[in-house]
């Protein structure tokens, strides 16, 4: 065996020793952490799979959509209309009864889940045809308007979504093996996808599409793939957070969540994997210490009354600010890798 | 459907639709120098509705003084957004400009939300324009006949701006080629701020009018207003200043008589304006009117 492969084998195996590394430190925090840090323990593992999808549509494929709400709504849907009994959708669905497939479909959580993400993947798939037609910011618009359309669609078809009322009473399965299980899952899929010939046909649209095209690439079904990949993991987190927080209604998939991925995957940097898990996680927990700016305080003998909204304040000069200042984000579009890292540390230098 | 009925929601859609118009003339002028869509810009009408809020029922100014200073005002806040946060961005990818006017507009919806408390406020109504007529069986609001009459007006008013007045002729020329335009003498940024200041400016007074006919302000209130004149912008043609006013009429006549006809579809309002927007580039992408820089 060569120097190079023993190398890489040995990186690998580092790879699913960090994994198995990663589980076994949930197993601990399962058993002794309390609620609020495994709540926001799974939030973050949420946050990841979203930015890391979000990524490779907006930052590898540079195709600036504005739509993950809208998947997310699908999936949070589909999943919870899954997983409910037929007895409990019968109880919520007080102002038009549910209509008849959903009304006895009743589904254990894994198949609920890929299934939700299957739909949202679908409605990309649709959405691909128009969206695609134009570029830049009128593709922001366009998808921007798609989870508006989804939102008011959802308040509207009472008899599947149950209209503003939402659904309620899901059951609490997103727990951390479930959360980390698909976040590290879409890690997995969207670098080996990334790396893959796709991948870099996908990096060639972002940097010039008429280049691209020029060289035989497909383009259109390229930025496709990476929608419908997108829209997949999107909808598995949309499934994910349902089964979190337990109840979910329109209001819920506005256009508010797809600033705070956006602001994760600038803040990590467009196009880097690694940087939009690590700002996917530094934001969840920042969201958190925040609240401190919200809650009122009382220094010395002052009192500073609570300043609710504060935290997306925050959020918004930061985002401008990096704008400005830092347009690489914490990343740039490098991504981590045991080379780097072994690097860093100064161990197992290259002979000779 | 009977014609009075008919004509009163004809008026209604032209009165709703030229506050569309007089909106969307801010995003296309914007747009069509600088290539930006200025995300913020119903945020800014937000704005500009409490700085009239606070002059008629803080300082207890006099109605017409107080919506002359937030115009005035609100055309400030246009070029000082400009100033902090869109030049240091301005030779940025587009995507960056973007992503900035997204954080712009969720600022001023949060400081707003921070600074005039998420209550919804009420809004004065001046008495000429809280009376109803009946004219041969049609009800009509005496606001919706004000409302495209003031449009009328500003219209004229930026019309003259930009076709007989040298600054205005400065705008057009940097619409079409602003390196060109640098290269004649011409300070470009000033012609810059001029643009998001009369952009501010209309959209002020149509956030004025927009809080008149649905008489309470919150600071979430800018978004579906800013939204749909962005729509009429891009149906009429994003750049075109005769497109937005177009757009703006089209999409406001439309959506009233989708919603007076078609009740049972009321509940889609909101989502008919994308409906509309994705067909618009799906057939025409350039709009009605044509691409067309400013004029």
């Amino acid at each position: 065996m060569s120097d190079r492969h023993r190398r890489e084998w040995i990186y690998k195996l580092c790879t699913y020793g960090a994994i198995v590394g990663l589980f076994a430190f949930f197993l601990q925090v399962q058993n002794q952490a309390d609620e609020y840090q495994i709540r926001i323990l799974n939030v973050s593992a949420i946050f990841v799979t979203l930015a890391v999808s979000y990524n490779l549509i907006n930052g590898v494929a540079g195709q600036f959509s504005l739509g993950p709400n809208a998947f997310m709504a699908v999936g949070a849907y589909t999943t919870a209309l899954l997983t409910l009994s037929p007895a409990e959708k019968e109880l919520s669905f007080i102002i038009e009864p549910i209509i008849w497939p959903l009304s006895v479909l009743h589904l254990p959580f894994l198949p609920s889940l890929l299934i939700g993400g299957a739909f949202a993947a679908l409605l990309g798939f649709i959405m691909a045809f128009p969206v695609f037609r134009v570029r830049g910011d009128y593709l922001a618009i366009v998808t921007l308007g798609f989870g508006e359309v989804i939102r008011v669609v959802a308040n509207n078809v009472q008899s599947i979504t149950n209209g503003p009322l939402g659904l309620k009473g899901l059951s609490e399965y997103t727990n951390l093996w479930w959360s980390w299980g698909v976040a590290v899952f879409t890690v997995f899929c969207v670098t080996r996808l990334v790396k893959s010939s796709f991948g870099r046909a996908m990096q060639a649209i972002r940097e010039d599409e008429v280049a691209a095209a020029a060289m035989g690439i497909n383009v259109f079904r390229h930025k496709m793939l990476a929608f419908v990949v997108h829209a997949f993991f999107a909808g598995m987190a949309g499934g994910l957070m349902a089964h979190l927080i337990t109840t979910i209604s329109p209001t819920l998939f506005s256009f508010f969540l797809t600033f705070n991925l956006l602001v994760i995957i600038v803040i990590g940097g467009l196009g880097s994997m690694t940087g939009s898990i690590i700002a996917a996680i530094i934001i969840t927990y920042a969201g958190e210490w925040l609240r401190v700016v919200e809650e009122p305080m009382a220094i010395g003998p002052y009192n500073i009354p609570g300043i609710p909204g504060m935290r997306m304040v925050v959020f918004s000069i930061m985002l401008i600010l990096v704008m400005i200042f830092a347009r690489q984000g914490l990343m740039g579009r490098r991504e981590f890798s045991w080379e780097w890292f072994c690097g860093f540390l100064k161990i197992g230098k290259r002979r000779g | 459907m009977d014609l009075p009925l008919f004509l009163q929601q004809l008026l209604n859609g032209i009165s709703l639709g030229s506050l569309y118009a007089l909106i969307a003339i801010g995003y296309t002028m914007v747009y069509g120098i600088i290539r930006l869509i200025n995300f913020a810009h119903g945020d800014i009408l937000m704005v500009s509705t409490y700085f009239a809020y606070f002059g008629i029922s803080v300082y207890a100014l006099p109605w017409w003084l107080s919506v002359i200073i937030a115009i005035l005002l609100t055309a400030l806040l246009g070029i000082l957004i400009d100033l902090g946060a869109y030049r240091p961005v301005r030779h940025a990818p587009r995507i960056s400009a973007l992503i900035t006017a997204i954080g712009v507009s969720f600022l001023l919806e949060n400081l707003g939300l921070v600074v005039f408390g998420g209550r919804p406020k009420a809004f004065y109504r001046p008495d000429f324009l809280d009376k109803t007529y009946e004219l041969g069986g049609v009800h009509v609001f005496s606001l919706s006949i004000w409302v495209p009459l003031v449009t009328a007006f500003l219209l004229a008013l930026v019309f003259l701006l930009l076709y007989r007045t040298r600054v205005g002729a400065a705008m057009r020329a940097v619409a079409k080629d602003m390196e060109m335009v640098q290269l004649m003498g011409i300070d470009v940024n000033r012609v810059i701020s001029l643009a998001f200041a009369v952009g501010s400016a209309l959209a002020a007074a149509g956030g004025i009018m927009w809080a008149m006919k649905y008489p309470q302000i919150n600071p979430l209130m800018g978004i579906i207003p800013g939204l749909k004149a962005f729509v009429a912008a891009v149906i009429g043609g994003i750049g075109n200043i005769h497109g937005a006013v177009l757009g703006g009429l089209l999409l406001g006549i439309t959506e009233i008589l989708l919603v007076a006809f078609l009740p049972s579809l009321a509940g889609y309002r909101d989502a008919f304006a994308f409906v509309l927007l994705i067909l618009i580039l799906l057939f025409r992408p350039t709009g009605l009117a044509g691409k067309d820089t400013i004029g």
